[in-house]
């Protein structure tokens, strides 16, 4: 028998942990080397404006952070953010996963089409529902507003994070629709059988069918959206850059704000710290959550 | 109390015609079964009586009543599928009570009924767990007690124990028996099994490719299959058919000549018959007796020797025929054998593949299963 330990294992003589090595290394070093130096700046004072200021800050960075109402603000905003497209995505998409997989003519582009805006990179759909859709004068939801009489809204004024949460959620809702519209297809069409013969109508189904098969699916929708919505950026930036005041900026665009708008990168790295925590505050909640529905 | 009457029934699907117009009648608790090769339409016609299929044309009556537009779930009937098609996130007790709870029935009374049908079926034990913690047979109960709960006019059941090993087929083989005689219901039963066909049901459907070939109770299609397809179908292992000259009609039998020359009267009524007309004559397997003396002989090819009895497949000209022997014959393959067989166990089949009629019934034809209890046992649950 050949040693199975990692380290010493062979595979046709040769030995796998130095063929594995640069790919750890790599990884390895990719979070490692940022993660510290994250750490490092933030317990630093070092801000670009004032080169003569150096040395060790302590929690100097933090402090002044966590006292700065624009922390609480983004924080709230992210969360909002965040909460507020995972519930239009996985409502959303389980109601069209379910339309979706009703038989209907021309189906398989009806499916193609709302699955498409997945596709279109963040800059590129935020730049078009800003001047295209939700454009006070050119956009196409003033044009709807104006044809039924009423005042065209300015969306990014009046309603700036409800405009983000709108854009990010139309960029999402075809993944979750993807994703529970696989799942739909594994559905035992016995078992909605079964249910129809007791009696269920299509609501019933849904609730009581449907809905239970879809769970797994669901936390994995919501695990994945979760990780990516923390860090939403481009569509802020190319829209609303954070305001009116801050009206939209979440704890990425904070950190920006800090670091690139400020030159603060200590301040920066503490509140990426900051964002680190929280995220996985989050994680192990969420991932405690998916594990169990995973289980059963 | 529930009848229930197929009228011309036909279904399509687009442009492929699957059920060619069936006529059927199923009297009250009675158990009825359909057998046939796969793909010839029977979970078809079970769906359309369900409701979850609708029938292209004709009519399915229950207790006189046209139903054909009638909801699955208001059609009385409840339906037990061939993968149990539990809901896998309820328990059994959910499973069982899930149609009350839809109905709005209250929780006391669902539970009451839940554990009256769990004791029939002995699920007490297993109320609270999910279908995943269940094993095939106790799934399959779960499954019946669903239907069981509805308190259905009409049971039907799409190959609901092809998914169990021998052992458990067999005992719910005799706890569904058991069930229709304490439920005194009526019961459609699909089932690829002749076995199951044969010791269930009081009157078996033979389908083949979409319409009813006969219909009529287990030892009437033994005895008396109406057809070649169905002499074919019925038993195992399957029938023998040689072909035969006629040799002449008298109205005691038709005479015909046998591929090794011999010459027997098969008692079948011949009146119809044309001069020249082929035959086929068919054996059952265990009617054909080793003789020294018989007309029919052949070399062995293959010996299967189960114990109790050997099954010898001896060639005979092109024919490969299959001869149920005692389990001592001291036969070796290659070895040649004689063999013949009483002629009223023969049968004999036209060139339309249809049987000429026996000139006597077989007495055990009209049996069926309730038959079988002596005349000392009770007819009925004692009161
Ligand atoms: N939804 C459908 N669309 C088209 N053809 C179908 C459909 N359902 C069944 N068929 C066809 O109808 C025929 C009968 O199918 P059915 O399921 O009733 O067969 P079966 O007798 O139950 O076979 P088995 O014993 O294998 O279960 C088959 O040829 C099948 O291909
Ligand atoms: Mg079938």
């Amino acid at each position: 028998m050949t040693k199975t330990r990692a380290s010493g294992r062979t595979v046709g003589g040769l030995r796998t942990l130095s063929l594995q090595a640069p790919a750890v290394t790599l990884l390895l070093l990719w979070m490692i080397v940022p993660l510290g130096m994250t750490l490092w700046f933030s317990f630093q004072y070092y801000n670009l404006l004032m080169p003569g200021m150096t040395g060790f800050a302590g929690l100097e960075n933090y402090e002044y952070l966590l006292t700065d109402p624009a922390l609480w603000k983004s924080m709230g905003n992210t969360l909002l953010l965040v909460g507020w497209v995972l519930a239009i995505t996985v409502v959303g998409g389980t109601l069209l996963a379910v339309l979706f997989q009703q038989d209907f003519a021309g189906r398989g582009i009806a499916r193609v089409l709302a699955i498409s805006p997945f596709f279109v990179m963040p800059t590129v759909s935020a730049l078009v529902w800003k001047n295209m859709m939700m454009h006070p004068s050119n956009g196409v939801l003033a044009w709807l507003a104006e044809s039924f009489g009423l005042p065209a809204v300015d969306w990014f004024s009046s309603l700036p994070l409800t405009s983000i949460v709108i854009i990010v959620a139309w960029q999402w809702l075809p993944f979750a629709l993807l994703i529970l519209l696989t799942a739909m297809q594994s559905l035992d069409e016995d078992q909605v059988e079964a249910a129809r013969m007791d009696g269920a109508g299509p609501v019933a189904i849904f609730f009581f069918i449907t809905l239970p098969h879809l769970r797994r699916a669901i936390s994995v929708v919501v695990m994945i959206e979760m990780i990516f919505l923390l860090t939403i950026f481009a569509e802020i930036f190319v829209t609303t850059s954070g305001g009116p005041g801050l009206a939209t900026t979440n704890l990425a665009y904070l950190i920006y704000i800090r670091a690139l708008l400020d030159f603060d990168v200590g301040t920066a790295s503490a509140g990426g710290v900051i964002a680190i925590i929280l995220a996985n505050i989050v994680a192990i909640f969420l991932v405690r959550m998916v594990a169990k529905n995973l289980e059963d | 109390m529930a009848t229930l009457q197929l009228h011309n029934i036909t279904k399509r699907f687009g442009d492929t015609e699957v059920i060619k117009g069936i006529n059927l009648e199923v009297n009250d608790r009675e158990f009825v079964v359909f057998v046939g090769p796969s793909g010839c339409g029977k979970s078809t016609l079970m769906r359309m009586i369900a409701g979850l299929e609708s029938a292209t044309d004709g009519d399915i009556l229950i207790n006189g009543q046209r139903i054909n537009d009638v909801g699955p779930a208001d059609r009385g009937l409840a339906m037990v599928f061939q993968s149990y098609a539990l809901y896998p996130h309820m328990t059994v007790e959910g499973n069982m009570g899930f149609s009350m709870r839809l109905a709005g029935v209250p929780k006391e009374e669902r539970r009451a009924k839940v554990l009256e049908a769990a004791k029939i079926l002995q699920l007490e034990p297993l109320l609270d767990r999910k279908p995943k913690a269940l094993s095939g047979g106790q799934r399959q109960r779960v499954a019946i007690g669903r239907a069981i709960v509805r308190n259905p006019s009409i049971f039907l059941f799409d190959e609901p124990l092809s998914n169990l090993d021998a052992a458990l087929r067999v005992q719910m083989r005799i706890e569904l028996a058991r069930l229709h005689d304490e439920l005194d219901a009526t019961m459609i039963y699909v089932t690829h099994d002749q076995i199951e066909a044969m010791t269930m049901a009081d009157k078996i459907v033979v389908l083949h490719d979409g319409v009813v070939e006969q219909v009529g109770s287990p030892m009437a299609l033994y005895h008396h299959p109406c057809n070649r397809f169905v002499a074919g179908f019925i038993g195992s292992p399957k029938m023998n058919f040689l072909p035969v000259t006629l040799t002449g009609v008298a109205p005691g039998g038709v005479g015909v000549r046998l591929p090794g020359g011999g010459e027997r009267s098969i008692p079948v009524d011949g009146t119809h018959l044309e001069e020249s007309a082929t035959l086929e004559l068919g054996v059952r397997p265990e009617h054909l007796v080793l003789d020294e003396q018989g007309p029919l002989s052949g070399e062995i090819k293959v010996l299967e020797r189960l114990g109790g009895q050997t099954s010898l497949y001896v060639q005979m000209n092109d024919e490969l025929i299959t001869i149920m022997a005692d389990g001592d014959v001291a036969y070796r393959v290659n070895d040649t054998v004689h063999f013949g067989f009483a002629p009223e166990r023969a049968h004999l089949f036209g060139a339309d593949g249809l049987a000429l009629p026996s000139l006597q019934q077989h007495p055990l034809a009209g049996l069926t299963r309730h038959d079988n209890r002596g005349p000392g046992a009770p007819s009925e649950e004692p009161a």
